[in-house]
């Protein structure tokens, strides 16, 4: 016994030291807990700090009313409407898609399906929103968008109709799979107790099982906008890169991440007003997903219930 | 006696029912077809990719860096790029992940400082991934002055994919009982010594499946890639990192500039030429499958994880 107490072993162990071991790993892991704290500061930081020579060198006013979006013409226009027009004529075309067709799966996987088909069929879901976007871009264009010309004649080569189309299928796995996990929160008994009174399981679904998981439904179509809102390469692809002021979607017109990619692709000095306008680009976009967010949480508030 | 003649009332209810039935009947039908649609997408998606890649599907393919004639192009410089930012992004992303996974389930009191982490971590994983490239333009090419370079390729990646290792290891670390631990704790162990010993071995597969499945999301990106400064045309290999002699590892390539599998993908759609097309079917297609072949494998590893506990 002594013996093992002398060792260095043991003095390793000695609980003073396995004390101090345990507050120095802990300072460690908090360190790394806080790494998500100083990514979300930097991105603000960093979109303000880049993109302030642009908002010297252009006017807030001219920036959101001037319906021409050409910073890298030599008559140069800033007014960042025909980007925000065309992401947010794409996101409502996939929404569009995306809204009825992942409710109704939801809904089907919920409340219809057997038990294995479900097990069997999310995870082929899954992997369906696990493919890389740049090939649903080769997807819309080579594959839809000619699939579209022989319905709608006349329709460009980049329209923001099959960018769109095929980001509301992108999107159909996330708002499916959040939307099933909302609908199965809510509890047995209040199904039973429409079955009870005589309904269907249409009736069941529609109009017990969807109002109770509404809080969780429309945090799932919230998490679908954001997706499709920031979509890059899908537009970048397939959507033009044409900033054009048009809420056609049979249209050809850059988004605003497309502009973010078009700009990139160039190799722009560090200081040129064009470096400078992806990032008062892209606090656009950030500004756009935080209001979905935020709308997003209040609307998950005023419709939550609680069992 | 004779039976009585149900009444009208009573059809009409019986209409009624037959026809809400009917309702049930439809929904299930649509219900399917919407869903057999998006399924026979992915199907559709990798066979049409497979048949117009059909012509580059060659070992040279492989063995080919970019080259203007499109027959002779091939992904060489693509998919080394792509292994080494994987590389580092899997180096980062699964300690800093794990760690903070582990600080937020075993260790975070309840204060406004976890509520923040918290919250963060949330909104993390709601951000376009094009927004991460802009902050790594502006932080790791300038302010850190990593350059247009693996190192900050990688960097950014693992950001990017932090919330998505972070959130399936939490799942898996809150699924170990607390039993477990009581037991653990009750024989003297430190916190940290019930968690290296009991809580995280038990948890691995939660934590691995969670690694795959971000690794696979990663390997796909282009977005930030692009901004950052991916080239497209790059016909060198960056230096090796494993040496013939001492001290036989080399980190020299971090420094180095970088293309990956969907900038090269990109490229190559973006062209105007259809035999450039045969060359981008060809790289998604084995982009794709690569994508599938991880999240087979993450699925497989849940799984069998989920039939040997049993607590």
């Amino acid at each position: 016994m002594s013996a093992v107490l002398d060792s260095a072993a043991a003095a390793r162990h000695s609980l003073r030291f396995r004390k101090a071991r345990d507050r120095v790993i802990e300072a460690g892991l908090l360190g790394a807990a806080l790494v998500a704290v100083v990514t979300t500061v930097a991105i603000v930081i960093t979109l303000v700090r880049e993109s302030m020579p642009f908002f010297a060198h252009v006017s807030l006013v001219d920036f959101l009313t001037d319906s021409l979006w050409t910073p890298l013409f030599a008559e140069p226009h800033y007014g960042i409407l025909p980007l925000v027009a065309g992401t947010l004529v794409t996101t409502l075309v996939a929404l569009a898609l995306a809204i009825p067709c992942g409710t109704i799966i939801a809904i089907y996987l919920s409340e219809f399906a057997p038990f294995r088909v479900r097990e069997i069929v999310k995870p082929f879901l899954e992997l369906l929103g696990a493919v890389p976007t740049v090939v649903y871009g080769y997807f819309a264009l080579l594959v839809v968008t000619p699939l579209l010309q022989k319905l709608i004649p006349g329709l460009p080569g980049f329209n923001m109709l099959s960018a769109g189309l095929v980001i509301g299928i992108m999107i159909i796995p996330f708002i499916a799979s959040v939307g099933e996990d909302a609908m199965r929160a809510v509890p047995n008994y209040m199904r039973e107790g429409s079955y009870a009174m005589g309904a269907t399981r249409f009736q069941t679904a529609t109009r017990v099982v969807v109002p109770g998981a509404l809080s969780g439904l429309a945090a799932a179509y919230i998490l679908g906008i954001s997706r499709a809102v920031g979509e890059t390469m899908v537009v970048a692809v397939a959507a033009g890169l044409q900033p054009t002021l048009t809420w056609d979607p049979t249209e050809s017109a850059a988004t605003i991440t497309a502009f973010i990619v078009q700009v990139s692709l160039g190799d722009l000095p560090h200081d040129s007003i064009g470096y400078q306008s992806i990032f008062a680009a892209g606090l656009v976009l950030m500004l756009m997903t935080l209001v979905f967010n935020i709308g997003g949480f209040f609307l998950t508030r005023r419709f939550r219930e609680a069992y | 006696m004779n039976a009585i003649a149900p009444d009208a009332s009573v059809l009409a209810l019986r209409a009624g029912v037959s026809r809400r039935k009917l309702f049930d009947q439809i929904f299930v039908l649509v219900g399917m077809l919407i869903l057999l649609a998006a399924l026979m997408t992915l199907v559709l998606l990798f066979l049409d990719l497979v048949r117009d890649g059909l012509p580059r599907f060659t070992f040279d393919f492989l063995t080919s860096f970019p080259s203007r004639n499109a027959q002779r192009a091939g992904i060489l410089s693509a998919w080394v790029g792509t292994s080494l930012i994987m590389l580092v992004t899997a180096c980062v992303a699964m300690p800093v992940g794990v760690a903070a996974a582990v600080y937020l389930e075993e260790y975070a009191p309840k204060n406004w400082v976890t509520a923040i982490i918290e919250i963060n971590v949330t909104n993390l994983a709601g951000v376009p991934s094009i927004i991460y490239g802009l902050l790594a333009l502006g932080l790791f090419v300038y302010q850190l002055g990593l350059g247009q370079s693996i190192a900050a390729a990688g960097l950014t990646l693992a950001l990017l994919i932090l919330p998505i290792v972070i959130v399936a290891t939490r799942e898996a670390v809150r699924a170990v009982p607390r039993s477990i631990r009581e037991a653990a704790y009750a024989l003297g162990a430190t916190r940290w010594e019930v968690t290296a010993h009991h809580v995280l071995p038990y948890s691995m597969g939660g934590v691995l499946t969670g690694m795959i499945i971000g690794l696979s999301r990663a390997i796909g990106e282009t977005a930030p890639l692009i901004t950052i400064g991916a080239l497209s045309f790059i016909a060198f290999l960056p230096e090796s990192p494993l040496k013939g002699e001492f001290p036989y590892v080399s980190f020299s390539w971090l420094s180095e500039s970088f293309t990956a599998m969907p900038i090269q993908m990109f490229n190559w759609v973006s062209r105007p030429d259809p035999e450039f097309q045969v060359n981008a079917a060809a790289a998604g297609a084995i982009l794709l499958a690569m994508t599938l072949l991880m999240n087979g494998v993450a699925i497989y590893v849940r799984y069998r994880y989920r039939k040997k506990i049993n607590w």
